[in-house]
């Protein structure tokens, strides 16, 4: 199907430039796909002659494909590695910029016959958790944090994501901010080796998954966990605090990093400090080189990055996604200057 | 008007030019040639395959050499790749399908082909037929959403029963080496039972008359006369189902737990090189990995080959014995 798309969209393209369309294409991360889906259309509906393809076929190709130079501009839920923006100069003789466009956020979920209550989960206890160290739900760690909820000691079902995506990045990331020993034994990156659990495919997948086996837990992406009506647990934060994740949380985590962002974005905002923030949660960006050789191209994807972060802003929350707080647009405005 | 054309041919073999001409105006020339390149089409690509296969590989072929084929560790972010674990539930998959598969399958093909009513195997045919063309990832959804929660309540009778080997230990969540081969099993099973049907009905009708003459019950005229002479369409069907469980995708991925490690039991989830190299290639970005997932292609396709070539060994040995 997609190579159909990759075969038809040239030819689209011959067409739609005869009639002074400019058409821009871009690829990458599946996770802000229904976001970017709904901006490009309402882009369209406000410049009738930019048209924006928009093939969500997960970070990793949206990062190889705007290195290869077949797209304008690629996504990415994860930022760029120096090594790979380094590949990426080399190819196409510019550098790249990253522009943080939303935020997502990871929650637990889990599967535990006789609670109700909602579970609090320390960092430590994550943690051990998913190394494998914390093995049975009365755990001290889980019990302290928990008073009186009855956990027995029935063993725990750890649950991940079997294919490599943003979600698993959000999470290692995270773990690896509070955790040495997971930072040195595992590691962050978009599918590590998972000391303990069951993979299974997709966000339907681990939460079908947790609500089939007892006893189990996994994460999964904020909006999926919102929109199915899931329960899941609140995290404390670096500030003490248990916060429950939702759109606040994630946006008041990101204002709380505000100060650690760097001028090219390139930052996890996991763990970030501020009594409000939301441990677990991420920005994700889209990737936009910095020289742009067709004029027209450029001032449509200029265009696109001003709109985004000012009229698109107001749209996100409708579909679940956390907006940027006011300090990163201004920041993100400026930056945009950059791309010549 | 053909067939004299063909004489003439023949009848003059040293007119070149003019008998080609002749050869192409009958058409046997062009259907040669149209075959010939149908033939060297799939030739050129499963070639194609393995050239790019090999090719792109480099990068993790040359950093591990044969090690890759056996260790363990399957590392993305410290760049270390290892097949053993993937190789090993692949072929545990595989093989726990055949296991189940091949007598179910053999059985349903005697009775449809021996023994049923001909209105009856028609119709009990062209369903498991159908069973063929059901895309995999609906196996693999009824496999975690029915096929699952009745293993787990299954799980105490073969533990009781199977609970000494070391093939039913430790504890069970479902997604499973176990739930992957009989998910497995029920897909392979169409090709066994359809193939050996042909195969079987297509015994001569004189073997099992001959049988049956020389007092032989209906029974043992299949038996041990209609099967054994089948015997080699059988073996084919079964390579063929093999070959298929060896490269099945989605629905292993979906019931086997995708958990990279070796374990006896059944009971643990495994991993499969098919399912690996879908659930990783599309967001691996460093090469290595990817070099790395390319070679576990190269890997698959290799078990392939070999088995296959181990089956046409047994094939051809068997046969054998059963001629002389």
């Amino acid at each position: 199907m997609k190579r159909v798309i990759g075969f038809v969209l040239p030819l689209a393209l011959l067409a739609v430039g005869a009639s002074g369309e400019t058409l821009i294409n871009a690829a990458g991360a599946t996770f802000p796909y229904p976001m970017y889906s709904k901006w490009f259309d309402e882009f369209h509906k406000k410049y009738p002659d930019v048209q924006i393809n928009y093939q969500s076929i997960g970070s990793g190709g949206g990062i190889k494909q705007v290195t290869e130079g077949t797209v304008d501009f690629g996504a990415a839920d994860v930022p760029m590695t120096p090594e790979l923006m380094k590949t990426f100069t080399e190819k196409r003789k510019c550098n790249i910029l990253h522009f943080p466009t939303v935020m997502g956020a990871d929650v637990l979920s889990y599967n535990v016959p006789g609670v109700t209550q909602e579970l609090n989960f320390t960092p430590e206890a994550i943690a051990g958790i998913f190394l494998g160290k914390i093995t049975k739900w009365n755990d001290p760690a889980l019990t302290q944090a928990n008073p009186g909820v009855k956990l027995t000691g029935n063993p725990i079902v750890v649950i991940h994501r079997a294919e490599a995506s943003g979600t698993t990045y959000i999470f290692v990331d995270f773990l690896s901010k509070i955790s040495k020993e997971w930072e040195t034994k595992v590691g962050r990156a978009a599918s590590v080796q998972w000391p303990v659990g069951l993979g299974s495919k997709g966000n339907e997948g681990v939460a079908g998954q947790i609500k089939q086996t007892p006893y189990s837990i996994g994460y999964i992406e904020l909006i999926y966990a919102v929109q199915n009506n899931m329960s899941y647990g609140k995290v404390k934060n670096p500030a003490g605090v248990f916060v429950k994740a939702s759109l606040a949380g994630v946006s008041a985590a990101a204002a709380g990093a505000i100060k650690e962002i760097p001028d090219d974005f390139r930052v996890s905002i996991t763990n970030a400090p501020g009594k409000d923030s939301y441990p677990i949660s991420s920005f994700t960006w889209l990737l936009v080189p910095d020289k742009i050789a067709d004029p027209t191209k450029k001032k449509a994807i200029t265009e696109l990055l001003k709109w985004v972060l000012s009229d698109g802003q107001n749209m996100t929350e409708v579909l679940s996604y956390a907006r940027l707080p006011k300090a990163v647009v201004a920041k993100e405005q400026k930056a945009i200057s950059k791309i010549q | 008007m053909s067939t004299s054309a063909i004489s003439v041919e023949r009848a003059r073999p040293k007119g070149g030019a003019r008998t080609f001409l002749s050869r192409l105006k009958s058409g046997d020339e062009i259907a040669f040639l149209v075959t010939l390149a149908c033939a060297v089409s799939i030739l050129l690509v499963t070639s194609l395959l393995v050239f790019e296969l090999f090719q792109n590989s480099a990068l993790s072929r040359h950093k591990f050499g044969w090690a890759f084929l056996f260790t363990k560790t399957w590392d993305p972010v410290a760049g270390n790749f290892g097949a053993l674990p993937y190789i090993y539930g692949t072929l545990v998959t595989s093989g726990l399908a055949l296991l189940i598969g091949v007598p179910l399958g053999v059985g349903a093909a005697i009775f449809l082909a021996e023994l049923a009513p001909p209105r009856i195997s028609d119709a009990l045919t062209f369903l498991i037929e159908l069973l063929a063309a059901v895309p995999s990832v609906i196996f693999g959804l009824l496999g975690i959403f029915v096929m699952i929660p009745i293993l787990r309540s299954a799980e105490p009778g073969i533990r009781a029963v199977f609970g000494f080997t070391p093939f039913f230990q430790g504890p069970f969540y479902g997604q499973s080496l176990l739930a992957a081969g009989v998910v497995v099993s029920i897909m392979i099973i169409p090709f066994i039972v359809s193939i050996s049907r042909e195969v079987l009905l297509a015994v001569p009708q004189d073997q099992r008359e001959a049988a049956l003459a020389l007092g032989a019950t209906k029974w043992e005229s299949t038996w041990d006369i209609v099967v054994p002479f089948a015997k080699k369409g059988i073996l084919g069907s079964i390579f063929l189902s093999l070959a298929r469980a060896l490269g099945e995708t989605m629905a292993v991925t979906m019931v086997v737990g995708n958990d990279p490690k070796i374990n006896t039991s059944l009971f643990a989830p495994g991993y499969s090189i098919a399912a690996v190299i879908a659930n990783e290639f599309s967001e691996a970005t460093d090469d290595l990995h990817v070099s790395a997932l390319i070679e576990m292609g190269l890997v698959l396709f290799a078990l392939t080959i070999i088995i296959n070539a181990v089956a046409r060994i047994m094939i051809l040995t068997t046969t054998q014995k059963g001629s002389s």
